[in-house]
């Protein structure tokens, strides 16, 4: 199992934190920040885990992750899915969407490192 | 088409016209007698005595009767026109007060 | 002597004349310039068909068979007239108000528009107003034959005259009365030949009045004493005929389908009444007022066992005044052909609406609106109507030969119409009158009518003798002119006493036993408060009407251009704008109205229903009719007033729950927007905190990019949360405008610099300065707010290479506008029109505000008074600013 993260964020300034995070970890980071093309983008790009923000130019997190559960071999990909509206709705909408993993800015990034170790290992579990 | 004026003919100075709505209604009472009175005029001849009866009094000679029932007849139509006289100032067929023919509705 | 020839050339050319004068009279009222064609004087000559041939002769023979005894025909309606205020006031307003077309159409639209009792009236009165046709036929027949008795002329025979005579006026009928169909059932023309009659008559009789009297018996005086020597010349009236006979001259007034017609259905305006008032009397009494003189006199002159019925027409003949004789034979002629007519248009209009029309309607068996042409139906109708009454008029004088005296012909005939007098007045005065009380009523009272008047008085075999001596089956008790074994009465008195007695009391009976129909009761509140609401019966649901098969069922009953006349006019008052208005209550009710003045009440109700097809009593009706007070009316207006008011706040109610719901929405759509405004820069601001903290080892750049990039988000925390104070004072108007002059140009020039301060590449502001001397009074900083706002937009979106931005002044409809327009593409159009909602963003990538700049500038502007508004159409981004101009404008300085 590789350590491919692709990150779909359109904040620059919160990409850049997660991406100092992940790299030092030890991924490999891509980043996004459209999310009219995402599915192509990942589809293409096979990432091992998708981190998906919700409010997306073009095209909403909710959407894309919809899009990828219904798609051949991206139904088990790990998603940790980032949202800023702190709603409730969002988190249940989410999980019925099929999210790895939900979490609600502002996050620590102890928790972020924690999640995506999470959903690596359980992808690697034969 | 009724009662339209209704309102607004109610609305005129209140003392000027409770008179005049007395006076209206007593009119009324009037007109409504008048038939009566022509019946009871007409029904006098009933009490003549009459060439066929046997009784005692000499039958009523007809120039006498068609002169009472010539006069009251004359009389019915000059109340009549005194009546239409009084009451050509009431408009038409559209005005309220004289609608009101039975304040207390709903005698049936 | 009068030769044939010349008595029918005079007969032709009156004819004519009338023909003459009816036509122009419907010309007349066609143009509308018919005025005088509506007067009162009118009114009551046309009222005077009362006075037949019946009148015209029947009286100097019933005056020289029984004295006085004639003049109660006429006090009856005296009476009735002197009464006008409280009785046939009303029935007018009735019959206006319903739109009624005869005494049929009042009684079943009384009693709930019931046909079977318009069949049974219209039978009634057909039956009893042949004997009175036939009597008129005869009357002119017996007249023609006064003149040719002495020379008889060869090809002259009675049957020949009375068949002539009797076409003759069946065509003038058919002509006139059956010309076109009127909602109002209004024949002009008809009314008009007929009060020339009526003048014809009335000075006729005078004329052969005077003529006795100071021709003949030598002045007033001479000619009482005269009478007082005469057979007849003491009061020998027997009382209960005198009585009797003025009640039957009371009903019959009233009842009568002519006079019904004449002076119901043919009142232009109410007020004629209170002329007619007096003026009928007056006509009455003169035509009375010579009867007894020209008996008496005949009774002298003429040779024993001449006929009485005759004198007005032998008189002046045996006295050689054939011009007089001639003009008393052309009153004559006149009272007979005024009466035939007007009663044949009346039984007519009643045979055709009540019994034609129902069967017609019941043999389609389809819907009325895909049916034949029913305008022309009626017609037809009308005229096979008028044709068979006086074919049997025709046939009734054959049969019997004629032979019985005018006068008694006359009151059968008036004891048969009293018939109807319980139903009607009934049906005026007292609510509870139901239709079960009528029918039982006039079923009860036409029956002992036909079995102890007509049939005994026809003679002829109709009714065996024994049955009149021993009663039928040998009962005794139920001898015709005897029943209950009371004998010794005259037969009119009689007869009327019992059919009258037994028919009221049956009336009322009936109605305080059954219960009336909804609609019945209804009907019986309009009738009896009339003059409280002339409004019509509520009778229609128009949910499932459909508007069209109405307008092609109306055009064909009312014609075409009517039709579409009164629809476009229902259209434009319900406020409409098609052709077509909808099927509301009130419009059915008006179109049943209309309809029902050609077809009768129960005929248009039957045809609407047809289309209507629903109940015919809405629930609000039948709420309404649940209440028993006199205010039935009122209450059911209250009743729909508050249903109105119910469906209203329940609409209300609606609304302001969608509108909550949408502000619900609202609010949960702005608390996450601020959620996610808050949060991103917060986001971005602990996550590098964090790594500042945990990371010793970063190098001094990364250091400070960091700890820049932790103080641009906590800026930009900053503006957000000052924006949303901002807005929220303004949204909620708490805002202190500082108001002051100063010049539009200042402001911009402020504005500008405060927008591309610190920008390293600013856009290319055109200004055209000569403009901008514009001095307001207003909020300065706000409205710079505002400026800065749109500029710092266009530095920021606009995506040209080399961006520019316009400002234009101008002085658009006394307001000042600022323009703001850019050169780059613009804003979609398709959210131009949430351009100045709350987190608006073109372009999430470049967002550097939290969206609320435009929002915040949209509030600025409505406080000072002005507004923001997006130009569509322009070449790039483009803003307007208006103010209200207040202040002067000031050259350029």
């Amino acid at each position: 199992m590789g350590r491919h993260v692709l990150l779909i964020e359109d904040e620059a300034n919160i990409s850049e934190a997660i991406r100092f995070l992940l790299t030092r970890e030890g991924w490999n980071v891509d980043t996004h920040a459209d999310g009219s093309d995402a599915v192509e983008l990942i589809r293409a790009a096979r990432p091992d885990l998708v981190i998906l923000d919700v409010m997306l130019p073009g095209k909403s997190g909710m959407d894309i992750l919809r899009e990828l559960r219904e798609s051949d071999g991206l139904r088990d990909l790990p998603v940790l899915m980032l949202t800023a509206r702190g709603q409730s709705r969002d988190r249940e909408m989410a999980e019925k969407a099929g999210v790895s993993r939900f979490m609600t800015k502002p996050f620590s990034n102890a928790e972020v490192l924690t999640a995506v170790r999470d959903l690596h290992a359980q992808a690697s579990r034969p | 088409m009724t009662g339209d004026g209704d309102g607004t003919d109610r609305r005129s100075p209140a003392v000027f016209l409770e008179r005049q709505t007395y006076r209206r209604r007593r009119l009324m009472d009037a007109a409504r007698l008048l038939p009566v009175l022509g019946a009871l005029l007409f029904a006098v001849p009933l009490l003549w005595p009459g060439a066929e009866d046997a009784g005692a009094a000499a039958p009523l000679p007809t120039s006498r009767a068609i002169r009472y029932i010539f006069l009251v007849w004359a009389l019915l139509i000059l109340g009549n026109i005194w009546f239409g006289l009084l009451t050509r100032g009431w408009s038409g067929p559209g005005r309220a007060e004289d609608e009101a023919e039975v304040p207390e509705r709903g005698l049936g | 002597m009068a030769t044939l020839n010349l008595m029918v050339l005079v007969c032709l050319a009156y004819v004519a004349l009338l023909f003459i004068v009816a036509f122009a009279a419907d010309r007349l009222a066609a143009t509308g310039r018919s005025t005088w064609l509506r007067s009162p004087l009118i009114y009551t000559l046309s009222l005077s068909i009362y006075c037949t041939a019946w009148t015209f002769y029947g009286a100097v023979g019933y005056a020289a068979r029984s004295g006085l005894e004639y003049v109660t025909i006429y006090l009856g309606p005296t009476l009735v007239m002197v009464g006008w205020w409280w009785g046939l006031r009303k029935l007018v307003r009735v019959g206006r108000s319903q739109r009624v077309t005869s005494v049929a159409d009042l009684i079943s639209s009384r009693y709930g528009k019931s046909n079977l009792l318009a069949i049974c009236v219209t039978i009634l009165a057909v039956i009893g107003i042949t004997p009175y046709i036939a009597l008129q036929l005869q009357s002119i027949t017996l007249s023609f034959s006064i003149f040719f008795e002495d020379a008889p002329v060869g090809g002259f025979s009675d049957a020949s005259v009375v068949f002539w005579v009797a076409a003759g006026l069946a065509v003038f009928a058919i002509l006139f009365g059956t010309r076109n169909l009127d909602a109002n059932e209004r024949h002009h023309g008809v009314v008009t030949a007929i009060a020339l009659e009526a003048v014809v008559k009335l000075i006729a009789l005078l004329a052969v009045g005077v003529f006795v009297v100071w021709g003949l018996s030598g002045g007033v005086s001479e000619t009482m004493a005269r009478i007082d020597a005469s057979p007849i010349g003491e009061w020998q009236v027997n009382g209960s005929r005198w009585a009797t006979i003025t009640f039957l001259a009371v009903a019959a007034f009233v009842c009568l389908p002519r006079m019904f017609q004449v002076m119901v259905v043919e009142n232009d305006d109410e007020r004629h009444l209170r002329t007619a008032a007096w003026a009928f009397p007056t006509y009455l009494l003169l035509i009375s007022l010579f009867v007894v003189p020209i008996a008496v006199v005949g009774l002298e002159v003429m040779p024993e066992g001449s006929n009485p019925d005759m004198f007005v027409l032998t008189v002046p003949l045996s006295q050689g005044k054939d011009t007089l004789a001639m003009l008393s034979f052309l009153g004559g002629f006149s009272s007979a052909t005024s009466m035939v007519i007007v009663a044949a248009m009346a039984l007519s209009t009643m045979v055709s609406n009540h019994v034609v029309m129902p069967i017609w309607l019941s043999s389609q068996a389809d819907r009325a609106s895909v049916s034949g042409d029913v305008r022309h139906v009626i017609l037809l109708a009308r005229r096979v109507s008028i044709a068979v009454i006086m074919v049997l008029g025709y046939f009734y004088f054959r049969l019997s030969g004629g032979g019985a005296a005018l006068a008694s012909i006359g009151l059968i005939s008036f004891a048969g119409i009293a018939q109807i007098l319980p139903s009607l007045v009934g049906g005026l005065f007292w609510r509870g009158a139901t239709r079960s009380g009528a029918l039982a009523g006039l079923t009860l009272g036409f029956a002992l009518w036909l079995y102890t008047l007509l049939l005994p008085g026809l003679g002829g075999g109709l009714m065996p003798d024994g049955v009149l001596s021993d009663g039928p089956f040998g009962i005794g008790w139920l001898r015709p002119q005897a029943l209950f074994g009371i004998e010794g009465l005259d037969p009119i008195v009689h007869s009327v006493m019992w059919s009258m007695l037994l028919n009221t009391a049956a009336f009322c009976a009936a109605s305080l036993l059954s219960f009336p129909s909804p609609l019945e009761r209804l009907q019986g509140a309009q009738f009896v408060n009339v003059f409280d609401h002339s409004a019509g019966p509520r009778g229609w649901t128009g949910s499932v009407a459909q508007s069209e098969d109405l307008m092609i069922m109306s055009q064909r009953i009312l014609g075409a251009r009517e039709a579409q006349e009164l629809f476009q006019r229902e259209a434009a008052l319900q406020g409409g704008r098609g052709h077509l208005p909808e099927p509301t209550p009130m419009f059915l009710e008006r179109l049943e109205r209309e309809l029902s003045g050609s077809v009768g009440a129960a005929a248009a109700h039957a045809m609407i229903g047809q289309i209507v097809g629903g109940s015919s009593v809405s629930v609000e009706d039948l709420l309404a009719v649940a209440d028993e007070s006199a205010q039935l009316m009122e209450y059911s207006s209250q009743l729909e007033v508050k249903s109105t008011e119910l469906a209203r706040t329940a609409k209300q109610l609606r609304e302001a729950n969608e509108k909550l719901t949408q502000i619900s929405l609202q609010k949960d759509a702005f608390l996450g927007q601020i959620s996610h405004e808050l949060r991103t820069p917060m986001t971005s601001i602990r996550a590098f905190s964090e790594i500042l903290r945990d990371n010793e080892g970063l190098g001094p750049t990364d250091k400070v990019r960091y700890a820049t990039i932790i103080l641009d988000e906590a800026l930009r925390l900053t503006r957000l949360l000052d924006d949303l104070l901002d807005l929220s004072v303004l949204e909620n108007g708490q805002v202190n405008l500082n108001m002051r002059s100063g010049i539009l140009g200042d402001v911009l020039d402020r504005a500008i610099s405060t927008a591309l301060a610190g920008e390293e590449r600013p856009l290319v502001v055109k200004r055209r300065r000569a403009q901008e001397g514009v001095r307001m009074h207003t909020d300065l900083d706000r409205l710079a707010q505002v400026f800065i706002n749109l500029i710092a937009n266009a530095e920021k979106y606009c995506d040209s290479a080399n961006p520019e931005l316009t400002i234009s002044v101008h002085d658009v409809g006394g307001r000042l506008v600022v323009d703001f327009i850019d050169n780059g593409s613009g804003i979609p159009a398709e959210v131009q029109s949430t351009v100045f909602e709350k987190f608006f963003r073109v372009n999430a990538e470049k967002a550097g505000g939290a969206g609320l700049g435009l929002a915040i500038s949209y509030e600025i502007m409505q406080r000072l008074g002005g507004d923001i508004v997006y130009l569509q159409g322009q070449s790039g981004g483009a803003f307007r600013v208006s103010l209200p101009l207040e202040g002067d404008r000031l050259a350029a300085q």
